[in-house]
């Protein structure tokens, strides 16, 4: 479903990534772990779009088509769903209506009509009592003033809403404590299935012990340097990072 | 790859079109330009008006003559030259005592195209209007149905004929003659504008609504709107405006008086969207408005305007809080793209004993331009218990605009009490990244972001016009980019 081929990124002249090959099937789950300052982030927001990043080389295609020429929004109407690590404030504009502006926004790209109320009312109380979230908070503002747990669950229920082909949570499991992680985590798993795929990037396994990956890659200093199966991170958390590096640098 | 930087924002929001800016091919009689006692007089003639109103025109026009227009306020603009404008034009069509069905064929077009059609209006039970267009009225609709309940809405050149003692008895007792520059101009030549009187205990069972719209080149567009909602009644009012584009910056300068006597209401909302000029700055209307309302006691006075048009914008929709327990309010949206310029606010005076009034004000700035608040809130000696809260937000759009806020307090009673905050905030690349990865586009999530910061006021609009007034934002900030 997505293929990335020898990816090279970076902001202003600074390279970050350094040629990332990775393939991920529909109806996998594959996890990104790497310590501090190895790119992470900077995957993520480069297969979402985010402009102050410049593709320098390499390519990203979904389903065949080539995301790197998307904008976006596009990119997001054809699947991509990025949980933000850090989710901005948009005041004055509920939770309700961003997530009805944003599943009509892709509808109306995709040529449908705008999703009957009464369906998104029914779909909005289903995925809200899924991530136990309570109606009140609907009607707030969207992540204006919700604490660190509050975006994260916030993140995980537009992804519920929206149904992503590819959904990449970037370190969502930071600032959960154990019950939020057990929510999104049950989130996540719903959200399962043949035709969808979920790429988690984390620099802690814990939230792994709630969603299980298929694939587990570690990134370090641009590049996939090492990939395995779950037992990869719980190896990591064992050990840290440091016999990666010996590893490499030998 | 598209990117999207805050020159690229900045870019998108140049792009936008004026779409009233086109001109109804009308014949008009238009006055020659420039302004004397004798132009004064044949308006008042040509309205038919009586000898006390001539005189009242003559003596504003005498007190005008020994002023100067005021330059305090946070606008540059070349001044105009009050002797190259034509104070009166009138669509040649229209006599004032023929019925909505006479209206000229060609003036049905331009409201049609306008977005209003006057059958719609008809059948709408809810809103009742009176169209202006350069110096007249053209059309009401809905008079008979209010008048049995006694409602008077009608041009003002018609209720200074038919309801005398009325106009006589409050015209310009809120906005005396003199109150200022653009107010004395209006008061010697004024050609139309709305009426309304809501009698005692009554509910007006509609929205009023006017229109106003300037056609003619080089012609000055001064209407005067009183409005007197006796005891006990409740009125909703709303007014829109709309302009041609043109080259030449052309002047409107209105005067309207609200009187809400003991235990009333009036709810004013305004939606301007006179022609801010085009992206280089060039035309433009010049909009120097007096708004001003008294409260008598328990009364309450709601000001609720959307500012998106003129090129200058010199606006202070103002309550006097004269009855005990009285209460004022001001909600304002007022945007500025391009070059256009707004110094727009509001002046809470406080005189009766708790008295409250509350401000809210957004400002929403994009491209080169200029907006400010300026706003007094005046506690005098005898307003026990008085309060006032304001809060003053502003939103930057790139990099060269600018947003000012100007709060002046004055309190002369030690059990008054003011609360005022400001914010400024910025909409910004990462807000616009979030949307976009949600589906939503750049033009959309503009929308949403400055919907969402308005909210508090848009909320305030009747329903009717909320929607409206969203989409005016949009149109104002985007351009129609589709």
């Amino acid at each position: 479903m997505l293929e990335i081929k020898n990816l090279h990124a970076g902001i202003e002249d600074k390279e970050i990534l350094k040629g990332i090959n990775l393939t991920i099937n529909a109806g996998e789950i594959h996890a990104i772990m790497g310590p501090n300052g190895a790119g992470k982030s900077t995957l993520s927001a480069v297969i979402a779009g985010k402009d102050e990043y410049e593709v320098t080389k390499g390519d990203i295609s979904l389903d065949g088509e080539d995301l790197l020429e998307l904008d976006p929004a596009e990119r997001a109407h054809k699947g991509v769903f990025l949980s933000f690590q850090y989710p901005v404030e948009i005041p004055g504009v509920s939770v309700t209506n961003f997530i009805k502006t944003s599943i009509n926004e892709t509808r109306k790209a995709n040529g449908k009509e705008d999703m009957p109320a009464k369906e998104m009312l029914q779909k909005i109380r289903e995925k809200s009592e899924l991530l136990e979230i309570d109606r009140k908070f609907l009607s707030r503002s969207l992540n204006e003033g919700f604490s660190g747990g509050e975006k994260k669950r916030n993140e995980i229920f537009q992804m519920a809403m929206l149904e992503p082909k590819l959904a990449i949570l970037d370190e969502t499991d930071s600032g959960l404590d154990i019950d939020a992680l057990r929510i999104v985590a049950n989130g996540v798993n719903k959200l399962r299935s043949d035709d969808k795929a979920v790429l988690i990037i984390t620099h802690y396994q814990r939230l792994l012990e709630y969603i299980k990956p298929d694939f587990v890659h570690v990134l370090y200093d641009g590049k996939i340097v090492k990939t395995g199966d779950a037992s990869l991170a719980l190896e990591l958390e064992e050990k840290g990072y440091d016999w990666i590096k010996e590893e490499i640098n030998a | 790859m598209s990117k999207y930087t805050e020159d690229d924002l900045e870019k998108e929001l140049q792009t936008k079109e004026y779409e009233y800016g086109f001109y109804t091919d009308i014949e008009s009689e238009t006055f020659p330009i420039g302004l004397n006692e004798d132009v004064v007089r044949a308006i008042s003639k040509k309205k038919e008006e009586p000898e006390w109103m001539t005189e009242w025109r003559l003596e504003a026009f005498r007190a005008w003559q020994e002023m100067e227009e005021p330059d305090w306020a946070n606008v540059n603009y070349k001044k105009p030259d009050f002797q190259a404008i034509a104070y009166y034009s009138a669509p040649v069509a229209v006599d004032p005592n023929k019925t909505l069905d006479d209206v000229d064929a060609d003036l049905l077009a331009m409201y049609k195209k306008l977005g209003i059609s006057i059958d719609e209006q008809k059948k709408m039970n809810n809103i009742a209007m009176d169209i202006v267009v350069d110096s007249v009225s053209v059309a009401t609709t809905f008079k008979d149905t209010l008048a049995k309940k006694g409602i008077i809405f009608c041009p003002i050149s018609e209720a200074i004929k038919e309801h005398p003692e009325l106009v006589r008895k409050y015209l310009g007792t809120i906005v005396p003659q003199k109150d200022n520059f653009y107010a004395a101009l209006n008061s010697a030549v004024f050609s139309d504008g709305s009426f309304c009187y809501i009698p005692k205990g009554v509910r007006c069972p509609m929205e009023l609504s006017t229109y106003f719209r300037i056609n003619q080149a080089g012609t000055g567009q001064f209407e005067r709107t009183l409005l007197i909602a006796d005891e006990g009644s409740y009125v909703s009012y709303l007014e829109g405006c709309t302009a041609p584009s043109r080259d030449e910056n052309q002047l409107h300068a209105a005067v309207v008086e609200l009187i809400a006597l003991d235990d009333s209401e009036i709810k004013y909302s305004t939606v301007q969207n006179w022609y801010p000029g085009n992206k280089e700055g060039v035309g433009g209307v010049y909009n120097f408005v007096t708004k001003r309302g008294l409260c008598e006691k328990n009364a309450k006075i709601s000001w609720t305007q959307v500012e998106t048009g003129s090129a200058i914008t010199w606006k202070y929709p103002s309550c006097i809080l004269k009855g005990n327990n009285s209460i004022g309010e001001f909600y304002s949206i007022a945007v500025t793209n391009n070059y256009q310029q707004a110094d727009t606010g509001t002046k809470m005076i406080h005189l009766g004993k708790n008295t409250k009034s509350t401000i809210i004000s957004k400002g929403i700035s994009a491209g080169h331009s200029q907006n400010s608040y300026r706003g007094l809130v005046h506690m005098g000696p005898r307003a026990e218990n008085a309060r006032n809260f304001s809060q003053c937000d502003s939103l930057l759009m790139g990099n060269a605009c600018g947003a000012h806020t100007f709060p002046y307090i004055e309190v002369k009673n030690n059990t008054a009490q003011v609360e005022h905050e400001a914010t400024t905030s910025k909409i910004g690349e990462d807000q616009i990244f979030y949307c976009n990865q949600r589906g939503i586009d750049t033009e959309k999530a503009i929308a949403l972001i400055v919907n969402g910061f308005s909210k508090d006021v848009l909320n305030k609009l009747p329903m009717e016009f909320a929607v409206e007034a969203q989409k005016l934002l949009e149109i104002s900030l985007e351009g129609s980019v589709g």
